[in-house]
């Protein structure tokens, strides 16, 4: 199978994936959800290091440079604010337990 | 693809490498899904946003050795790699110190800007994929279409934020020929677009990632603030489709499959936002919703004001109350004090319920998410279609900073912006206390006949302190 075809095969089955694992999300966990997918996309970090690999000319290097620092605030920052979110469920649900 | 780093692989035909980081990067993509499959479900989504963290480090550890691999006969290793570990580590400061001092309330709008720093990244790759100039056009259009995609989002997040901060007016702002204006940039970006691809100076790819950046901050500008979480949304998910575009222009399975999944459960996510206001998302998007209406007679209408003690001894006698929380309460941080003041009412033999409009607060869940800091059980909270039929029975209605989401108008008036929408029907209850900062309109601009009626009674100030002041006077009588 011709690699552009492989690449679409995987598209296609990602995108159901996608529908498909927060089809039966509760209300509550539309925001965090949201910044925890928003965390995911931060993947464009690894992106943006390939490619500064590859700069050959000055603007390139600075540009490149300039995606990876974008991709690590997404990776980061994403990450922390869907965890400051999810904590407080988690703290309720220890409390009530007790 | 990027050309040189193909040439780069054939260079290095390490078996152990090419295996090591493929296989690497598949226990990645599996933490991912598992990470949001965890994510939807109270019980796990703790620990599934740690997987999906435990799965990122894994793919930028990898990333780093087969960099180190792939470059050896670059002379600029060594500098790209420090560069690559300095703006990770610059990355890291600001992203993990900024989003543990912004209180909780203003979670949303950091959502929208660390998606708005990934779009960006997402239009720095295909920008250098189209500078590049080689490979094949079906590539290279996919880059272009990541470049005005991830732009888009860039800005169009970045002016969510300000909006959200109030840095800039959170009503909408229109101007004539405004659909035009956008309609336009976005033709001019396709035709820049195709100009980067076939001819890819730097003048010309610079022109063109100009126009989508322009165009995102420009399509943010009429969308008023009740609207902004399904906005945000609306970027984080394409977002994900900007990176899954960078991946096939980088022949990057991990980039496609995460893109992907993030673009289509993003897409879903938006489409379930707007339909829990009722709304197209192209209305959201065009329709310039919460312009403050212009024209029309300006009756002269009172809100009559109550004095915390009345309200206090009307609230400690009534059999039924049921609370209204909305953005009010999140910006005066009083969700511990309201939990309060349901303790207080249920000494007293009231039976409290919580009423949570599915956009209440600036997110989707964002009443919830406040409440159960607070922690307020669950199971005192109610949906919209459960609530409703409740009111009519309910002695007293406290609305705690919510606006819109209790507006009559959305049944009562055709030619309000917001008829149609889903609302709490409040007023139905017997009695309704509003606590609200001002005088003002609400976050959409959409003045709200319920504050007029003759059951209504105002309690004018920041609810933290309105509500504490309650609870004082509850324990008084």
């Amino acid at each position: 199978m011709p690699e552009v075809w492989v690449a679409l095969y995987i598209f296609m089955l990602s995108a159901f994936t996608g529908f498909e694992i927060i089809s039966r999300v509760p209300v509550i966990l539309h925001t965090p959800l949201m910044s925890g997918t928003n965390f995911i996309h931060g993947i464009v970090l690894v992106g943006a290091m390939y490619v500064l690999l590859t700069a050959s000319t000055p603007l390139e290097l600075a540009v490149g440079t300039f995606g990876v620092f974008l991709g690590a605030l997404n990776v980061v920052g994403g990450y922390v604010v869907t965890d400051r979110m999810l904590a407080m469920f988690e703290e309720k649900k220890k409390r009530r337990k007790e | 693809m990027f050309w040189n780093l193909l040439a780069m692989e054939v260079a290095n035909q390490n078996p152990v490498l090419l295996h090591g980081t493929t296989a690497a990067y598949f226990i990645s993509i599996l933490l991912f899904i598992l990470g949001i499959k965890m994510m939807s479900s109270p019980a796990t989504a703790r620990k599934g946003i740690h997987w999906a963290g435990l799965g990122m480090l894994l793919a930028i550890i990898t990333a780093f050795v087969h960099i180190y691999f792939l470059g050896q006969s670059d002379p600029q290793l060594f500098l790209k790699l420090g560069l690559m570990v300095l703006m990770i580590l610059i990355g890291t400061a600001i992203g993990w110190y900024s989003s543990l001092k912004v209180p909780m309330t203003d979670m949303p709008q950091m959502v929208a800007l660390f998606n708005g720093m990934g779009g960006g990244a997402a239009a720095v790759i295909g920008y250098l994929d189209l500078l590049h100039g080689h490979g094949p056009v079906s590539l290279k259009v996919l880059a272009a279409a990541a470049v005005i995609i991830g732009a888009t989002s860039f800005s169009g997040s970045i002016g969510a934020f300000l909006k959200l901060q109030r840095w800039i007016s959170s009503r909408p702002i229109t101007y004539p020929g405004q659909q035009f204006v956008n309609a336009l940039l976005f033709l001019g970006s396709l035709v820049l677009g195709y100009l980067s691809i076939t001819n890819p100076t730097v003048l010309n790819v610079n022109l063109f990632i100009l126009l989508p950046l322009l165009l995102g901050i420009l399509m943010t500008l009429p969308i008023g603030g009740a609207d902004m979480p399904v906005v945000i949304s609306l970027f984080n998910a394409l977002t994900g489709l900007a990176v899954a575009f960078d991946g096939f222009a980088l022949q990057n399975y991990t980039l496609i499959i995460s893109g992907t999944i993030v673009g289509a459960s993003g897409t879903l996510l938006t489409i379930l936002m707007a339909r829990a206001m009722n709304r197209s998302l192209f209305n959201i998007l065009f329709g310039a919703f919460g312009k403050v209406q212009k024209g029309g007679e300006e009756e002269e209408k009172v809100m009559k004001e109550m004095s915390i003690d009345d309200a206090a001894s009307i609230l400690a006698f009534a059999d039924k109350v049921i609370i209204v929380p909305g953005f009010g309460m999140a910006a005066a941080q009083a969700q511990h004090k309201v939990k309060e003041l349901m303790e207080e009412l249920e000494k007293r033999g009231v039976e409290v319920k919580f009423a949570i409009h599915p956009v209440a607060g600036r997110m989707p869940g964002h009443m919830n998410v406040l409440l159960a800091e607070a922690d307020i059980p669950y199971d005192r909270l109610y949906d919209l279609e459960d609530i409703n039929p409740e009111f009519e029975t309910a002695d007293v209605a406290l609305i705690i900073g919510a606006n819109d989401v209790v507006n009559p108008s959305a049944e009562w008036d055709p030619n309000s912006p917001i008829y149609g929408m889903p609302i709490l029907q409040a007023y139905k209850a017997k009695n309704v206390f509003v606590i609200k900062r001002g005088r003002g309109r609400g976050f959409a601009g959409i003045d709200n006949p319920l504050f007029y009626l003759d059951k209504t009674y105002m309690l004018f100030g920041d609810a933290q302190k309105v509500v504490s002041d309650l609870v004082q006077a509850l324990k008084k009588l």
